[in-house]
C-alpha cells in the first residue's frame, strides 16, 4: 500500500536518508525503531508531502505521492499523530479532535462531531470534561492522546503514529498499544508506528523495520525479530551500550 | 584590486538575495489574495481576525492619533507666531494628521502590535508543527491562518486609519481650544472647509495599503521561521522592521502619486 523506493533527504550537510526501501502492506501493522535522529519522523512526513525527498519515489496504492492531483483527497485518508502532539493551542480539546468533522469535505453538525470528539477522546483514556479545556492545560502524555484521538477521529485508512506511547504511564501506554492494535484488526486500517518501547513494539506489530544510517536494516515479521541474527537489530532490541551502533551519533 | 572585485562581489550578492526575499514576498502576497478569492472560506477565521486587528488596536490607535494632533497643534502654533500666521492651525493640523501623520502612525502602530503577533504566533505554530498538521487535516494554511489575517488588515487598517484622523484632528481641537484660545466652531470649519475629497481617500488608500503590508510582513515571517525559540525571536523582529520600513517606503510612494503635481 505505501511503497517507499529509494528515498533519500539531505538537510544541509545532513543526510538523513539515504536510499530508503520498504513496504507497508495494505491492513497491517508496521513499526519503525531505529536511533534517535535516524529519519524515522522525516520519512513519514516524506509520504504526506510535508518533506520533499531529495530524489526517490514514494507510492501509495500505486500512485507517485509527487505526481500531483487532489492534495485534500490524498490527505483525508490519512491520520497522523505528530511526536510532539502539535495541537491548536488556540482551540479547545474537542474541537483539536473533531478538526477535519467541522470543515471541509467531511464537514458535520457541530453537536454530531463533538459527539465523535468525546467518543474518541474516552478511546484514548480521556473523560468529557477534558473536551472543553485548552491543549495548554493539559500535561504532556494527555496532549499526546488528545494528538492520538486526532488523528483516528475521521477513521482514516491509514495512520501514522509519531512515538504514540512516549510519555505515558505504563498502563495508558498499554490501553494506546490495545487501541491501535483494535484499529488496525477491527477497522482494517493500515498504521505505520514509531516506537522506541521494545513492548510496544511487540504489542502492535505484525513487521518491524529497523531504520539505520538512512537505509532499513532490517525489516521483517515481528516474530522474526529476535532470531534476526542481525548485529545491529539486536544490540537495538535487547539496549546494549556494546555493539555496532556507535553510541556517540 | 581584487579588494574591490570582492567588495562588489559582495554588494552583488547581497542584492541577488534582497530580490530574491521580494520576489518571494510579493509572490506570497499574491498567493495570500489568490487564497482570499477562492473557498473554502473560514468566517470565523475572519471574525477572530477583525477583533484582535481591528477593535483591539483601537485604544492604542486612539491614544497615538490624539497625542500627535495635540502636539502638533501647540508646535504649529508656536512655528507659526514667528510669522503671525498662527490662524493656521486648524488647517494645517488637518492636512499633517490626514495626509501624512494619521496613515503613518497607524500603520506604525499596527506594526508594532499586529505584526509582530501575527509573526510570533504563526511562527510558533510552525515550530511546533502545527502549520504541518493543518496540512495533513487538508487545511491549506495560505487559506486558513494567512488569507484572513491579510482580508481583516484590508478592511479594519483603513478603518483604523479614518477614525485616527477624525481623533487627532479632535487631538489638535482639544488644545486649540484650551490652550490658545481658538474659537471651537471655527476650528472645525476652518479643518471642514479646508479638507479636500482626495485628501480623506488618500489617508484611507494608504490605511489599505499599510494594512496588507503588515499583516502580509507577519505572516510571510512567521512561515518562514526557523527552528526552535530563537526561529520564533527572529521571526517576529524581521517581521516588524520589514513592515515598518516597507509602510514608510509605501508612504513616500503614495504621497508621490497622489499629490505631486
Ligand atoms: N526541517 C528540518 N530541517 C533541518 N533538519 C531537520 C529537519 N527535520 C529533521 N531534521 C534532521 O533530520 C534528522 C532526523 O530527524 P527525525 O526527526 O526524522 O529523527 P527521528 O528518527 O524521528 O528521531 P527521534 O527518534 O529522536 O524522534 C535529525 O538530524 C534532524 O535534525
Ligand atoms: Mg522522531
Amino acid at each position: 500500500m505505501i511503497r517507499f523506493e529509494d528515498v533519500h533527504k539531505t538537510f544541509g550537510t545532513n543526510a538523513v536518508l539515504r536510499g530508503l526501501n520498504l513496504e507497508v502492506d495494505k491492513g497491517t501493522s508496521m513499526v519503525i525503531i531505529g536511533g534517535s535522529g535516524t529519519g524515522k519522523s522525516v520519512a513519514l512526513k516524506c509520504v504526506l508531502g510535508l518533506v520533499t525527498p531529495d530524489s526517490g519515489r514514494i507510492y501509495v496504492d500505486g500512485q507517485d505521492t509527487a505526481s500531483g492531483g487532489d492534495r485534500d483527497a490524498f490527505l483525508a485518508r490519512f491520520g497522523m499523530l505528530f511526536q510532539g502532539a502539535a495541537l491548536f493551542d488556540s482551540l479547545p480539546v474537542w474541537q483539536n479532535v473533531a478538526f477535519r468533522l467541522l470543515r471541509g469535505a467531511l464537514k458535520r453538525p457541530k453537536a454530531e462531531a463533538r459527539e465523535i470528539a468525546v467518543e474518541k477522546l474516552r478511546r484514548v483514556g480521556l473523560g468529557p470534561e477534558v473536551a472543553d479545556r485548552f491543549p495548554a492545560e493539559l500535561s504532556g502524555g494527555m496532549q499526546k492522546r488528545v494528538g492520538l484521538a486526532r488523528a483516528i477521529a475521521a477513521d482514516p485508512e491509514v495512520i501514522f503514529f509519531d512515538e504514540p506511547t512516549t510519555g505515558l504511564d505504563p498502563i495508558m501506554s498499554g490501553v494506546i498499544n490495545d487501541l491501535i492494535r483494535e484499529i488496525v484488526v477491527e477497522m482494517g486500517a493500515t498504521a505505520v508506528t514509531i516506537t522506541h518501547d521494545m513492548s510496544s513494539v511487540r504489542a502492535i506489530a505484525d513487521n518491524v523495520a529497523m531504520l539505520h544510517a538512512g537505509k532499513i536494516r532490517w525489516t521483517g515479521p515481528v516474530a522474526q525479530m529476535d532470531a534476526s541474527g542481525d548485529p545491529y537489530l539486536d544490540q537495538f532490541i535487547h539496549g546494549r551500550a556494546e555493539g555496532p551502533i556507535d553510541p556517540v551519533r | 584590486m581584487s579588494v574591490i572585485a570582492h567588495l562588489l562581489a559582495g554588494i552583488g550578492r547581497r542584492v541577488l538575495a534582497a530580490l530574491a526575499t521580494i520576489g518571494r514576498v510579493v509572490l506570497f502576497t499574491a498567493r495570500a489574495f489568490s487564497h482570499m478569492l477562492r473557498p473554502p472560506f473560514y468566517g470565523r477565521e475572519l471574525l477572530n481576525a477583525l477583533l484582535h486587528i481591528g477593535w483591539l488596536s483601537l485604544p492604542v490607535v486612539g491614544m497615538t492619533a490624539i497625542f500627535t494632533g495635540a502636539a502638533l497643534a501647540l508646535q504649529i502654533y508656536a512655528g507659526g507666531s514667528r510669522f503671525d500666521a498662527q490662524a493656521v492651525v486648524p488647517q494645517i493640523v488637518a492636512l499633517g494628521i490626514v495626509r501624512e501623520l494619521g496613515p503613518v502612525l497607524v500603520g506604525l502602530m499596527i506594526a508594532a502590535r499586529v505584526t509582530s503577533s501575527i509573526a510570533a504566533e504563526i511562527a510558533t505554530m510552525k515550530v511546533t508543527e502545527q502549520i504541518d498538521a493543518l496540512t495533513t487535516l487538508s487545511t491549506h494554511p495560505m487559506k486558513y491562518l494567512v488569507a484572513p489575517r491579510v482580508l481583516a488588515a484590508l478592511i479594519c487598517v483603513p478603518l483604523l486609519v479614518g477614525l485616527g484622523d477624525i481623533i487627532g484632528i479632535l487631538g489638535g481641537y482639544t488644545v486649540a481650544v484650551n490652550n490658545l484660545d481658538f474659537n471651537g466652531a471655527v476650528y472645525i470649519r476652518n479643518t471642514v472647509d479646508f479638507l479636500e475629497p482626495l485628501d480623506v481617500i488618500s489617508s484611507l488608500v494608504k490605511g489599505a495599503v499599510f494594512g496588507v503590508i503588515a499583516a502580509t510582513m507577519g505572516c510571510y515571517a512567521g512561515m518562514q521561521s526557523g527552528r526552535g525559540a530563537q526561529g520564533v525571536g527572529r521571526a517576529t523582529k524581521s517581521s516588524v522592521e520589514a513592515a515598518s520600513v516597507l509602510i514608510l517606503a509605501a508612504n513616500v510612494a503614495l504621497t508621490g502619486a497622489f499629490f505631486s503635481i
